[in-house]
């Protein structure tokens, strides 16, 4: 069989249990992809000996007939996720050399399913941009290039590695944590899927934690059917997080019928920005009218507070930080500064916290600070919390009247070129318009790849789903994934 | 609202980062912005409005306060820029 790491999971899960292939042979594969693939910074830290270790595992286990969906597949991981021995630093400074003892829920079950890591993936420091561009790894890279143009694009963030990693065909599916859209953003920008679950279906325990009421991990994937499955083996009560959910975990995979007839499609009307691009707009409609070509009625609904959902969020999100990322004080772990005579306590903080935070993680880090501080607390912190009571109740509205999913579009743009947006990080954050609503509101969403721009890159749909509903959405992703025949891959120049 | 200098040093020192002198202005300046942008939240009317706790309406779980694990010193000091002697090492606290 060529092309191993082309396969999709279901497809790579169905040719390990008729015995075709096997682990050792995929895994071999996409690390040879990988060590090919530098030039995509995905990878910054591979792990060829854990993964052939565990393809090994996986092999007996088919062998022995006990085999999950995932046993034998290879993933990325991205480097937010505590993975026991292994350098997990939320591709910061201040938690260089960090190895944790200990190994995340979320990759517990993977590897417990039979799933291989073949290591970890770049992001964002702390989860925190849109492009990829704040890691102290340096940038991941967009496979797809603008035609012949070979101006370097961003694979979007903050799991842009998963995304570059995955669009790449170089593991089979990654993982991915979205706080106002990190998975959903990316796979829109490499022509890939990813679904963030509702707040409380995936465990937190043992993902360095950006903004703890916001945080979600989720599977980025080649397809819809691949996603169903991933997340099925993250999803999950898990008593060490207090906010993980005690509900049974459906077999996602066994509801994608694509039969979406009588279900009601609502479509946001604010969601149509100024400035949005021509091409948003006309892929927007496309979606609209391939849901109801399959059988879904489509309700034109009004959300009226999404237009205060970005500045909600940039006070909610940065008071969490600031709160979580205290713990970086050069004591337990990662970096210290060195001292000078006659320093004390309080500047081996301030200084190791200076050398370690990258300038946007500083930036909300004190702005977190700030809107949390004497006096402020009520103007910025309370009433975002208010607001955002509000966000979710608009969204509870118009479940109320019926409706099943919302489909807006993902990003208000195609990917856009790295190095271009850093005058003002105001504008970066106007990136997460169409997913940050979502988080905020606790609700299951999913990116899906629909069609292609001007220049040839890949732009995707978001939909909207209940919450716990993530069976129902994925349906309705498939059913829309199967309309828009979206087949599409970057052309290899890595 | 306009943050000053002397704000955006306040602000570094209760986040304990160290910030030069002259890296303030563009600090503040910074900060402004995003400020300014954050205060469109005054335009919504949240009068009688609870502020969000949980996003999904749940009842925390509740544990016995027990010991579950521990003995692992070892462990916990494995990643600390400076042990000795079982025990995490700073720089002098008190005089």
């Amino acid at each position: 069989m060529t092309d191993l790491t082309k396969l999709k999971i279901s497809e790579a899960r169905d040719a390990l249990r008729k015995g075709d292939v096997s682990s050792v042979d995929l895994t071999e594969a996409c690390l040879a992809a990988i060590d090919k693939a530098d030039a995509l910074g995905a990878f910054v830290h591979k792990t060829p000996e854990i993964a052939m270790a565990q393809a090994k595992s996986a092999d007996a286990r088919i062998k022995a007939g006990d085999a999950p969906d995932l046993c034998g597949i290879p993933l990325g991981i991205k480097d937010l996720f505590c993975t026991k021995g292994v350098p997990s630093q939320a591709a910061s400074a201040i938690l260089n050399g960090f190895k944790p003892e200990y190994e995340s829920t979320v990759t517990s079950q993977l590897f417990d399913a039979g799933a291989v890591m073949l290591g970890k993936l770049n992001m964002d420091e702390f989860a925190m941009g849109s492009s990829n561009e704040t890691s102290t790894y340096g940038n991941a890279i967009n496979p797809w290039r603008r035609g012949n143009d070979d101006t370097a694009l961003t694979p979007g963030g903050s799991s842009g590695g998963s995304a570059s990693a995955v669009a790449a065909d170089l593991c089979l599916g990654a993982t991915g944590t979205d706080t106002g859209g990190s998975i959903r953003q990316p796979a829109a920008f490499t022509g890939i899927t990813g679904i963030k679950p509702t707040y409380g279906r995936c465990s937190r325990w043992g993902i360095v934690a950006f903004a703890s009421s916001l945080d979600q991990a989720g599977p980025m994937t080649k397809d819809v059917r691949d996603a169903a499955i991933m997340l099925e083996a993250m999803c999950g009560h898990d008593p060490k997080d207090s906010t993980s959910a005690d509900l049974a975990v459906p077999n996602f995979e066994a509801m994608l019928t694509g039969d979406i007839k009588g279900k009601v499609i609502g479509i946001p009307r604010e969601y149509r920005m100024d400035g949005m691009p021509d091409e948003i707009e006309a892929l927007w409609s496309e979606g609209r009218k391939m849901l109801e070509d399959a059988g879904a009625t489509i309700k034109d609904i009004s959300l009226p507070h999404t237009k205060y959902a970005l500045p909600t969020y940039y006070v909610i999100a940065p008071a969490e930080a600031s709160s979580n990322l205290a713990r970086y004080d050069g004591v337990r772990y990662g970096h210290r500064a060195k001292l000078a005579q006659g320093d004390g306590i309080t500047e081996m903080y301030e200084k190791t916290r200076a050398e370690g935070f990258g300038p946007e993680v500083q930036r909300r880090v004190m702005v977190g600070t700030y809107v949390l501080s004497a006096g402020f607390y009520d103007a910025y912190y309370n009433r975002a919390r208010k607001v955002r009571t509000l966000i979710k109740r608009d969204f509870e509205e118009v479940f109320a009247q019926g409706v099943d999913a919302i489909l807006t579009p993902a990003t208000p743009s195609s990917a856009f070129e790295l190095g271009k947006q850093h005058t003002d990080p105001v504008e970066m954050y106007l990136n997460d318009v169409f997913t940050v609503t979502v988080n905020l509101a606790g609700l299951p969403g999913i990116a899906v790849p629909t069609g292609l721009d001007s220049q040839g890159l890949p732009l995707g749909l978001q939909l909207i789903g209940r919450p716990w509903e993530e069976g129902d959405l994925l349906n309705t992703a498939y059913a829309l994934e199967q309309a828009a025949g979206f087949v599409a891959k970057p052309t290899q120049w890595w | 609202m306009s943050i000053d200098i002397e704000t955006a040093a306040r602000v570094a020192k209760l986040a304990r980062i160290s910030v030069e002198e002259d890296a303030l202005p563009a600090l503040a300046q910074e900060f402004s912005n995003i400020l300014g942008f954050i205060e469109q939240l005054n335009e919504v009317d949240v009068e009688g409005v609870e502020p969000m706790v949980s996003v999904e309406p749940m009842r925390l779980k509740r544990r016995k306060d027990g010991v579950t694990d521990g003995g692992m010193q070892d462990k916990v000091l494995a990643n600390a820029p400076d042990a000795r002697e079982g025990f995490f090492a700073v720089p002098k606290v008190v005089e």
